[in-house]
């Protein structure tokens, strides 16, 4: 069901609008066991959405290789399915349709017909088929998406920070959502997120990346029991260790154009 | 649970205390059914007003009603033309009153009755101003300002031959029109698709699209093998000119993120166009095919008016021609029912393609 996806040696560059080369990505490596659920956390602007882009297939490296069971990812797939950061759904189909749309994208519209009322309800939007995305809530947008992702059954789920525009009642229900949606479904999860709190209660690892340039600057393991609780003290030391490792990061000297 | 069913309970028992109240008093306003029957008599009472003003109010012009025999339905009818507008008026009123009692049962449409029940008082009372002004005491120039009745005499002298020009219209309209829509939604979406297509087609659009179609007529009329045809051609070019604009303009800027996320999902090329960039550009083409009909009709009158063997800007012409005002003033009040008719069409037709955006832009 789930397959083992590796960044080796990633590099993106772009460059802004006064044509500044910004190092987006540098010297990235990272290997993904299958079924894992890995949580990459970082401040603003330490390329997340870009390794996110490059694991999906949007974008291409300038240097070094990203693979996907040993081959290497040209273009997208619906094998990797995606969750923008915000506003994925088609204003103008109505939920059920965004949901089919894959279905009939891949032209298997017909015979997976009933599938579409079954992953409604995996979201928990029964009641909804009908109404079109600036009719529901933030939150209900973002399950739609993940529902239009699953529906296309990938290998894995890259998500963009689905919750970052949520309030906190709204992203712990959705969060709980998805450990199930994970464990229903068993496949790779893949998560943007800008929340440590979130990063430990989901994952089974996190990716800590730094800015200017961007890289990854640490991995932790998050071994703790399932299900997780938010005050225990594990959780707490976790979260406290994390934080002193971004405080270490923030006091390395920067260079001069940071703000 | 038992907390949730005495909550259950108690939320009943209050549905079952408002509710008979609710309904027997109805706030004032336009579910209340006194307020209207109100609205209702006030829709009729100025078209009942013009009647009895046309029947009261004294002739004091030398105007001659003219009688004419109407054979239709296998009937013979012998009228004046002041009793046909009479006539006109009770088929407002029992049309109107035909409205209120459609109207009834639906909660939107009887607040759409109420609001226009006050500016259909004024039309019965402008008919009535009009037939005093322009019949009774014919204090407007003359020939150029006739009464209501002399309009209706335009129908009733001329009857077949003005179905004759109206339907001439609607054919040349119909042909032109959709032909247009057709061929500026198939560039619209080329150039809107293809950048090659845009770097080539988009500046002619561009130059040629702000000279007015009726300028083409004299090549049109003698390019062309009729002048139909010549006419159904400056009508096309009217419309595929804005709608091809506005078009390309919706495909260009549908968001690359809608794209991607197409792509993801396993759309192919072709669905990229058919299932995300046109419905995107649905609401620019429509706003394109709304303000190309506005520009099809002028474009269909002057070129009927300068060089058609029919149609109701040729009937215009001629009755001018003879200074039968009252003629022309009878085919600009045809113009008027038929083209809010077809923009009402297009209206509607609108409005299902973009049920999506319901409440989503302010109206
Ligand atoms: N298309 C682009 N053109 C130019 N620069 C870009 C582009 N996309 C990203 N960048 C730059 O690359 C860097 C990383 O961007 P990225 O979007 O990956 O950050 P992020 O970690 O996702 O940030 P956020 O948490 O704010 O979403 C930023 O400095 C950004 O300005
Ligand atoms: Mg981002």
């Amino acid at each position: 069901m789930s397959s083992t996806i590796s960044v080796n040696n990633v590099n993106r560059i772009y460059s802004d609008a006064e044509g500044n080369k910004v190092n987006a990505l540098y010297n990235v490596d990272l290997d993904i066991r299958p079924g894992e659920f890995i949580s990459i956390i970082g401040p603003s602007g330490c390329g997340k959405t870009t390794l996110l882009r490059l694991i999906a297939g949007l974008d291409k490296p300038q240097s070094g290789e990203l693979t996907i069971d040993g081959s290497r990812i040209n273009d997208v797939s619906p094998e990797r399915g995606y969750v923008f950061q915000q506003g994925g759904l088609f204003p103008w189909l109505n939920v059920e349709n965004n949901i089919a749309y894959g279905l009939k994208a891949r032209k298997v519209y017909k015979k997976n017909k009933d599938k579409i009322s079954r992953y409604i309800s995996m979201v928990g939007l029964d009641g909804f088929e009908k109404s079109y995305p600036h009719q529901i809530s933030g939150g209900m947008a973002q399950r739609v998406a993940i529902a239009r992702a699953l529906i296309n059954e990938p290998k894995a789920l890259l998500l963009d920070e689905p919750m970052g525009a949520l309030d906190s009642f709204t992203r712990a229900d959705l969060q709980d959502k998805i450990l199930e949606l994970w464990k229903e479904n068993g496949i790779t999860m893949i998560l943007v997120t800008h929340d440590i709190d979130e990063a430990i209660y989901l994952s089974d690892r996190i990716v800590i990346m730094t800015p200017r340039p961007g890289k990854i600057s640490k991995i932790i393991d998050v071994d703790l029991p399932r299900p997780r609780h938010r005050g225990g003290s594990e959780f707490l030391s976790m979260r406290k260790s994390i934080l002193e490792h971004f405080e270490l990061a923030q006091a390395q000297p920067q260079p001069e154009y940071m703000i | 649970m038992n907390g949730q069913i005495a909550l259950k309970g108690s939320l009943r028992n209050s549905a079952e205390k408002e509710k008979p109240t609710a309904e027997k008093k109805a706030k004032w306003g336009y579910r209340h059914n006194g307020y209207y029957a109100l609205k209702a008599l006030l829709t009729i009472s100025g078209f009942v007003a013009a009647i009895i003003i046309n029947i009261v109010f004294p002739q004091k012009a030398a105007v001659e009603f003219k009688t004419y025999v109407i054979n239709a339905l296998g009937l013979s009818v012998t009228l004046n033309i002041n009793d046909a507008y009479i006539f006109v008026l009770v088929a407002l009123i029992l049309i109107f009153t035909g409205a209120g009692i459609v109207s009834l049962k639906d909660k939107e449409k009887r607040k759409k009755f109420c609001k226009a029940a006050a500016f259909r008082f004024a039309l019965g009372i402008a008919l009535a101003v009009w037939d005093i002004g322009g019949t009774k005491l014919q204090v407007f120039a003359q020939p150029f300002f006739p009464g209501p009745a002399q309009v209706i005499e335009a129908y009733l002298a001329d009857g077949e031959y003005v179905v004759q020009n109206t339907l001439y219209s609607l054919r040349l309209y119909a042909a032109g029109f959709s032909s247009g829509v057709l061929l500026g939604v198939g560039t619209g979406i080329l150039i809107g698709w293809f950048p090659k297509v845009y770097y080539w087609v988009f500046p002619i659009l561009k130059i040629t699209g702000v000279v007015p179609a009726v300028a083409w007529m004299p090549f049109a009329l003698t390019l062309l093998p009729n002048s139909f045809t010549a006419a159904v051609f400056l009508i096309v070019i009217c419309a595929w000119f804005q709608i091809a604009f506005l078009t390309a303009q919706g495909i260009q800027s549908t968001p690359k993120q809608n794209y991607e996320a197409a792509r993801i999902l396993g759309s192919s090329q072709l669905g990229l166009i058919f299932n995300v960039a046109i419905p995107h550009a649905m609401p620019d083409i429509f706003t394109g095919i709304s303000s190309a009909n506005a520009m099809a009709f002028t474009t269909l009158v002057m070129s009927e008016m300068l060089g058609q063997p029919g149609g109701l800007g040729y009937y215009i012409n001629q009755s001018k021609v003879w200074s039968a005002y009252y003629k022309v003033l009878a085919a600009i009040v045809i113009m008027a029912v038929l083209f809010s008719l077809i923009n009402y069409l297009i209206g509607r037709i609108r409005k299902r393609a973009l049920r999506w955006q319901e409440g989503v832009l302010k109206k």
